[in-house]
């Protein structure tokens, strides 16, 4: 129990105790009465049939719906790995002691950062290629992608680096290393170690962000659930066990986030 | 630029219909979040459990998936809605999970006398959630709260892709007529920047009239 449930209550005393006893049971029936819903909703429209559902335990049919998370996957590490490079870049950019450069990285994030992705994603498939820009299709998603995720890299890591102490950068200079050299041997390691956590949350919004691919029709997970049910017709069950595949992945990730998270925490805590 | 004038209603549809969807979720979704923020602090453990579950699930899965699946897959079990309500539901619970994630740090930053105090007084959980904690806890999140809300502006685009005749979409159809991509596409884009503008003026001038300063 942490801190914020501490401070809301007491112990519970023996009144309290029982209210608490009639909260669970009420909370269990509400959950007992939606679930029972789903189910009636389900079974009464033929839903819950063992046929509907029996194609989901043969091979071929989780082959293909692996093969669209591998592709999800490669979207993503192609958009994380490009998109956090130009993020650092354009975090330097915005950090620099150069007015133009500060300026344009500036802009550019400000902008990128409050246009939908969707709309960068129509302007490579309808606008790009009548100006001789037509990517292959696992570029028409990763592009787009890079362009508004490069933005909200850029946010993270000026956000890291501003807030590591400033002594740090004034040490390096003071012991005579030039401005590119304490960011380098200095600030950024610390400030990486620090953002780690935030940086794979923002992997977990990227990879969900890759489903986008659905617009292009690149067969990453979601597509691939589309093009699967319009085959077998089981429209609800691919897109349940497209959404508990997406859920196993990101939930992974987000505790991964949160383990890292809280190392951190014990880190400056012994520090 | 002929491209824009000449369909000038079509990207107005578009706008409003970009701005109610936006209202409408925020409205929505910041409701929902206080609710989940509530159940994860709740003194029950099965009702933490399940805030818990709802952020943990809403956070994870891709907007656009729970849109198809609302959309599409949710007829075939006989549940339907018109189309904009649909999209406003999906995109409400999807945001009420970050806006629970925001609204429970802006709980945690409300000192732990003021709640003491509060149960001191004699006031129930719901009481001192309602009159001390809450209005103090909102106060400090002010800033992230803005910052979801243009997010979320940005996420309503996605409606586009099950349908919804947006803004994005509006832009689109437009295009598709005139085949002048960057006039149009610009067009959007600065529409999208000025209200998320909008938002970030607002939540500046909120943060300068009720942000306590301590």
């Amino acid at each position: 129990m942490n801190k914020t449930q501490q401070i809301l209550f007491d112990e519970p005393g023996p009144r309290a105790r029982r209210r608490i006893r009639i909260a669970t049971v009420l909370g269990a029936v509400l959950l007992a009465g939606a679930l029972v819903a789903a189910v009636y909703q389900f079974a009464s429209h033929g839903e819950l049939a063992a046929a509907r559902w029996e194609p989901f335990t043969t091979w071929p049919i989780w082959r293909y719906l692996l093969n669209g998370l591998w592709a999800t996957l490669r979207a993503a590490a192609a958009t994380a790995v490009l998109s956090s490079a130009l993020g650092l870049l354009l975090a330097l950019g915005r950090l620099s002691t150069h007015r133009p450069l500060r300026w344009l990285a500036g802009a550019y994030v400000e902008i990128f950062r409050t246009v939908p992705t969707l709309l960068l994603i129509y302007v490579t498939l309808f606008a790009l290629p009548q100006y001789g820009m037509n990517f292959p299709l696992f570029w028409k998603l990763v592009v787009p992608l890079v362009v508004s995720n490069s933005a909200a890299f850029a946010e993270i890591f000026r956000s890291g680096i501003l807030a590591l102490d400033r002594g740090q950068t004034e040490a390096g200079l003071a012991i005579g290393l030039r401005r590119g050299q304490v960011m380098a041997l200095v600030v950024l390691p610390q400030a990486l170690l620090q953002l780690a956590p935030s940086l794979v949350s923002q992997l977990v919004g990227l990879l969900k962000d890759t489903s986008l691919g659905f617009v292009v029709s690149y067969t990453e997970l979601l597509y691939s659930g589309q093009v699967l049910s319009s085959y077998t017709h089981l429209l609800i069950q691919t897109f349940l066990v497209v959404a508990l595949i997406y859920l196993v992945v990101n939930a992974s990730l987000s505790k991964f986030a949160r383990v890292l998270q809280a190392r951190n925490n014990r880190g400056t805590r012994t520090r | 630029m002929d491209a824009l004038t000449a369909h000038l209603s079509e990207f107005g549809h578009g706008l409003v219909t970009t701005v109610e969807l936006t209202v409408v979720t925020t409205v929505g979704a910041m409701l929902l979040g206080i609710v989940v923020a509530t159940l994860r602090i709740a003194p029950v453990p099965l009702l933490r459990a399940i805030g818990t579950a709802y952020v943990e699930v809403f956070q994870n899965l891709p907007l656009l998936a729970l849109l198809v699946l609302f959309v599409f897959a949710l007829p075939t079990i006989g549940i339907t809605f018109p189309l904009f309500t649909s999209a406003a539901i999906v995109i409400a619970v999807y945001e009420g999970a970050y806006l629970a994630e925001a609204i429970r740090a802006g709980i945690n930053t409300v000192g732990v006398g003021q709640a003491e105090a509060a149960r001191a007084i004699g006031l129930t959980f719901g009481q001192s959630l309602r009159h001390v904690i809450l209005p103090q806890g909102l106060r400090a999140v002010i800033q992230p709260i803005g910052n979801i809300c243009i997010a979320l502006l940005m996420n309503t685009s996605l409606a586009a892709a099950v349908g919804v005749v947006e803004l994005t979409q509006a832009a689109n159809n437009v295009n598709l007529v005139e085949a002048q991509p960057i006039a149009v596409f610009t067009g959007a884009g600065l529409a999208y920047m000025l209200l998320a503008l909008i938002i970030g003026q607002v939540t500046g001038l909120l943060e300068r009239r009720l942000a306590i300063v301590r």
